[in-house]
């Protein structure tokens, strides 16, 4: 079998909503160049608090790029509310799967949503439970 | 356009070596240990092999032992030294930081038996100082071992002087010459090495066959324990039709080196100019004294995967000493060895040309590399940080 599954090269190949969203309303950034992966996530949230548009910046190998363009993808026209259930185990199912040594592309695209809407909250003084959201200082790389 | 230029990984096996193989699968089949015509035809031609490669390395036959490749003739080659020292108390080995894992991770067992290494520095520029060499041999230094050519980098360490410095303080030298074999001179007389490892797939052989080189004298302890093949100290029915390869792939090799090494530096010199245009890109090891075929460049912003992945894309193989290519969380040791720091690590790029890379490829290779790099730091928020001045470039542009 090959390294990846089709999925994730068409991803890959084809990264969907990949950009900067100059007037974001959340932006979250997870990992460090020193781990070699990098995600960034810009949000567009509108009054009825769900995500109009989103777009991605990755530096990372090929699975952290199609993990950041699968997570953008579920995210895409969703409520909040919605987008912070999002899992790492769900974006490496709708990735068809991903190596056991990868898996941690698919934490880091769960993160780097979360750090976003957290930035929102924070950017709109909305209240949130810190419990619920990745500690930015862990700065450790993912195994 | 098909590009194969991860020639450091392995090669292509020649026509030539096929053919001569050919007969040993069906026609001479025979077991070499067997006392009939056709074990006994088989035994001549496992005998005749080792003649002819031991002429090539400058040995005598007897020195010349068989194995299933590098990595058993690095390890074998490394236990039966600490095993002789071990008897006379010395239990010092000492190699350089950026040796193959079949040497490192033999070196670690040895460690856990109570064995003391010490890893020489590489120095930025991926060589090691004799001097520092020569200060770290102690009384009970059992071992030097220090490979020819790095297989990330290419660069080409003084092993006549090493040899020398070790035959007048007495220490058994040993260097794994598997990326070197094919594109330097080696004769382990003039040079003073004591032992030596090859593998045939780096030089249009086959797979799964090499050679250890132990100079007469060094008692070699088995690692594969069994038949009384290879004079008692390697195990298993030979591989004939692969050591036959390898002796023709080697005397071929061999004989081309000067005629490969004038047209490979051309085209090394081609490929480095074209990628040192890659705005922050830096060639890793030392631009002189490298094989031929090796050209080897971090750049700035980028991760190694998705770089080979979309040269792959491209019909360009190669390869990269990044993390997520080693499954591994660190980038290449050979990287981090002459200091690069682990973000431009993770940004490496491998390339080894074969002796039949022509320069429309290595211009395809440098025009590809260049678009994939510009495409994937459109994109990077490394990259971005870098442009913004929010993270401090490493190179100069």
């Amino acid at each position: 079998m090959a390294l990846y599954s089709e999925k994730v090269m068409d991803h890959f190949r084809n990264p969907r909503n990949v950009g900067v969203i100059e007037d974001a309303d959340g932006v979250g950034e997870v990992g460090n160049p020193v781990c070699g992966d990098i995600m960034k996530i810009y949000l567009k949230i509108n009054d009825e608090q769900v995500i109009d548009d989103v777009k991605f910046e990755t530096f990372g190998c090929g699975s952290a790029i199609a993990s950041s363009s699968m997570a953008t993808e579920l995210i895409k026209g969703k409520p909040l509310a919605e987008a912070l259930q999002l899992t790492n185990k769900a974006v490496t199912e709708a990735l068809d799967g991903l190596p056991a040594h990868k898996l941690h592309c698919s934490v880091l695209a769960e993160e780097a949503i979360k750090s976003a809407v957290k930035n929102y909250y924070d950017n709109n003084g909305i209240e949130y439970d810190p419990a619920d959201f990745p500690d930015p200082e862990v700065e450790a790389c993912h195994v | 356009m098909f590009v194969y230029a991860d020639n450091a990984a392995t090669t292509a096996v020649s026509p030539k070596v096929v053919d001569a193989m050919l007969p040993y699968f069906t026609e001479v089949y025979g077991n070499p240990s067997s006392l009939y015509s056709v074990g006994q035809k088989a035994k001549e031609v496992l005998e005749e092999s080792r003649e002819r490669i031991a002429k090539i390395l400058g040995a005598k036959p007897r020195e010349i032992y068989f194995t299933s490749g590098g990595s058993e003739a690095d390890n074998q080659a490394i236990i039966s030294a600490a095993r002789i020292g071990e008897r006379k108390g010395k239990k010092h080995i000492i190699s350089t930081k950026f040796e193959h894992h079949a040497v490192l991770h033999t070196l670690e067992a040895l460690e856990k038996e109570g064995f003391e290494v010490t890893l020489l520095d590489v120095h930025s520029n991926g060589v090691v100082d004799t001097k520092e060499l020569e200060d770290a041999i102690r009384e009970d230094t059992a071992l030097v071992t220090v490979m020819y050519a790095n297989n990330e980098i290419g660069t080409i360490q003084p092993i006549a002087e090493i040899g020398r410095i070790c035959r007048e303080k007495k220490v058994t030298f040993h260097t794994d010459a598997v990326q070197a074999i094919s594109h330097v001179h080696i004769n382990v007389e003039e040079q003073n090495i004591d032992m030596l490892s090859i593998s045939a797939h780096k030089f249009h052989g086959p797979k799964g066959v090499g050679v250890l080189y132990a100079k007469g004298g060094i008692v070699l302890t088995n690692v594969i324990n069994g038949g009384a093949q290879e004079r008692g100290k390697r195990a298993g029915t030979e591989n004939l039709a692969g050591i036959v390869g390898m002796t023709v792939a080697l005397e071929e090799a061999v004989a081309h080196i000067d005629e490969n090494n004038e047209k490979l530096s051309k085209l090394q010199e081609r490929l480095i100019e074209g990628l040192s245009k890659i705005p922050y890109s830096e060639l890793n090891g030392d631009r002189n004294s490298r094989v031929t075929s090796n050209v080897n460049f971090c750049f700035e912003g980028i991760e190694g995967e998705s770089l080979l992945l979309l040269l792959d894309d491209k019909g360009i193989a190669v390869s990269s000493g990044s993390a997520c290519t080693s499954g591994s969380l660190d980038p290449s040791h050979v990287l981090l060895a002459i200091g690069r720091p682990h973000e431009v690590a993770h940004g490496s790029l491998r390339i080894s040309l074969g002796e039949d890379a022509t320069e429309e490829q290595v211009d395809y290779i440098i025009k590809s590399v260049a678009e994939v790099i510009e495409y994937l730091r459109s994109f990077s928020p490394f990259w971005g940080d870098l442009v913004s001045g929010k993270r401090h470039h490493i190179f100069a542009e």
